[in-house]
């Protein structure tokens, strides 16, 4: 009766919303500041791979027959691949689930960002992760395990190029399979199993050549397995192609099948993407 | 329609939401006006966070008309949510991020956005600007809620069960900071069961039980309308002490005078409070 409801507020001129891109930059730089600050986590997801790598590259180092490459030297490329999907996928996977479950998804859906920008940052976070772990990789097999760079420039071409559809096509299969645990607790278990059985039998832990076929076709349905070839072709001699499948690097299958992931994984992503966990509805 | 949008911040009608065969909002209307606090009074699982998720535009309804700052929150584009701030009932994540960190990361997220020091300060959090969230006590991550759903100082502030986990004297700064919002014009909905928060705050309440409102109004209104019993106590001369609820008090203490012939021992005369009416009004409701 007395008082209220007659408070008035200035109109504001109608103002800009701030771009999705300028946004992403900035989630990203938050995402990478965040990831650095947990130190067991930047342990861990840099030391995994290059851990592996030490163990087998040690443990396996004979010369592969007729090949003219040591298993050593095969290991270094599997576990660059594996350390890609490892960051990107991975990471992803159980940080979103984890993220979703915590609302932090649900909240972030509560402000004008663009949901666009959350996806930039988590590119951004991925590409920089995925660099250093590669990079890591890169400079203990050729120290260690007698890798050579590659050197001619069409070769660091299509290790770049791998190296972008590799990433983003396991990104977005991390993203998607986010949605699948049904809280936190369980995330690890959910994402960590596929990737497990998938290092089998992609060629990661275990040379291409001694995998049975038809598990070696269920991995090619997967990007892991195209990305592990594809960087043995820029990394090892191609004396080595005796041991594909096919008896060649297959570049082309390889981009293809990558690209497709991306494609795929992208699709996959806008139809099953949640902000919020079940509970939530 | 458009006038109505400009009187009403929010509109509300015959809004229903069922999960599985539990009833949560059962045919709920609310107007509130442009520039009111306005409350939301009842006991858990009354239906008030369903009624607040669904004008954050954060879950479905099944039935009913919403219009929220003139949209209808079911389909908010980003230009609306930037108009409306959520302060949401569940403390946010221990992050490796610092509150000042935060505050200015979701600064950037609005087209006019308050002084993210400014915001820091007047929740409290000044002192703390530079701890990382994970190191923050339960009440003071509330805080920086409060901090984040006013950053982009919006003209329409929605907030569930706020003050929960707050000490006293926190309650209290959050008061005046709603108080504060109000006067320069923010409407806001708060959602409570704490009495008196709603009657310090509150320019309107709406009692809800069991996903209905069964009483909305002015505080004092309410406590007119549906508290007009008062309670007087007194001693008998055996020591043991009787109360007496009457809508006529004066008559029953003229009544026990006589009796008494003077002073009666131990008289009290009180009017009911807020909490009494509501807890009439839902107690009513259970007893239905």
């Amino acid at each position: 009766m007395t008082s209220t409801a007659v408070r008035t507020r200035a109109e504001a001129p109608a103002q800009r919303l701030p771009g999705a891109w300028g946004l992403g930059l900035r989630r990203g730089a938050l995402e990478i500041k965040q990831f650095f600050r947990q130190r067991d986590q930047v342990v861990f997801t840099f030391a995994f791979p290059v851990v592996f790598l030490f163990l087998f590259a040690s443990i396996f180092r004979d010369a592969v027959h007729g090949s003219g490459v040591t298993a050593s030297q095969l290991y270094v490329p599997a576990m660059m691949a594996s350390g890609i999907m490892s960051t990107s996928f991975q990471s992803l996977g159980i940080s979103i689930a984890v993220e979703r479950d915590e609302k932090v998804l649900r909240r972030l859906r509560g402000t004008p960002m663009p949901p666009s920008a959350y996806f930039l940052g988590k590119i951004w976070l991925v590409l920089f992760t995925g660099v250093v772990e590669t990079a890591i990789l890169l400079l203990v097999g050729t120290t260690l395990y007698g890798v050579d760079l590659p050197s001619d420039a069409s070769r660091w071409f299509d290790f770049a190029w791998i190296f972008v559809l590799g990433l983003t096509g396991c990104a977005l299969l991390g993203i998607a399979i986010s949605s699948v645990p049904k809280s936190a607790k369980s995330a690890s278990s959910v994402v960590v199993l596929p990737f497990l059985v998938l290092q089998f039998i992609s060629g990661v832990y275990i040379s291409i050549n001694t995998i049975p076929d038809w598990m070696l076709n269920i991995g090619a349905l997967f990007p892991l397995k195209w990305l592990c070839q594809g960087l043995r072709g820029v990394f090892l001699p191609d004396s080595a192609r005796v041991l594909e499948q096919a008896g060649s690097w297959e570049f082309g299958k390889v981009a293809l099948v990558l690209a497709a992931w991306c494609v795929g994984g992208l699709v996959l992503c806008l139809l099953t993407f949640r902000w919020k966990n079940r509970r939530d509805g | 329609m458009t006038a109505h949008a400009n009187e009403f911040a929010v509109d509300v009608r015959g809004l229903r939401k069922q999960y599985g065969d539990v009833t949560a909002v059962d045919g709920i209307d609310l107007g509130i006006r442009r520039g009111e606090v306005f409350g939301l009074l009842g006991p858990n699982g009354a239906g008030k966070s369903t009624t607040v998720e669904i004008l954050q535009g954060n879950r479905t309804r099944d039935a009913g008309e919403v219009s929220v700052l003139g949209s209808d929150p079911a389909t908010g584009t980003r230009a609306w949510r930037s108009r409306v701030g959520i302060v949401w009932q569940d403390e946010s994540a221990p992050a490796e991020l610092t509150v000042r960190e935060t505050v200015r990361h979701f600064a950037r997220y609005y087209p006019r956005p308050r002084d993210p020091e400014e915001v820091i300060g007047l929740v409290g959090l000044g002192a703390k600007a530079g701890s990382r969230i994970k190191a923050l006590s339960g009440g003071q991550r509330r805080r920086l809620d409060v901090a984040l759903g006013v950053i982009g100082d919006p003209e329409l502030l929605l907030l569930d069960e706020p003050t929960t986990g707050f000490d006293p004297a926190a309650r209290r700064q959050f008061w005046d900071l709603i108080r504060l919002l109000a006067d320069e014009g923010t409407t806001i909905v708060l959602t409570t069961h704490y009495l008196e928060e709603a009657e310090a705050l509150a320019d309107r309440l709406a009692v809800v039980a069991k996903g209905r409102v069964i009483a909305e109004g002015e505080p004092a209104a309410l406590r007119e309308r549906y508290g007009t019993e008062a309670t007087v106590e007194w001693t008998e001369p055996d020591g043991v002490t009787r109360t007496e609820r009457t809508d006529t008090p004066t008559r029953t203490v003229a009544d026990l005078m006589h009796r008494f012939d003077g002073e009666i021992p131990g008289l009290r005369v009180a009017r009911p409070t807020l909490e009494d009416v509501y807890l009439r009004l839902t107690g009513q409701e259970d007893a239905r």
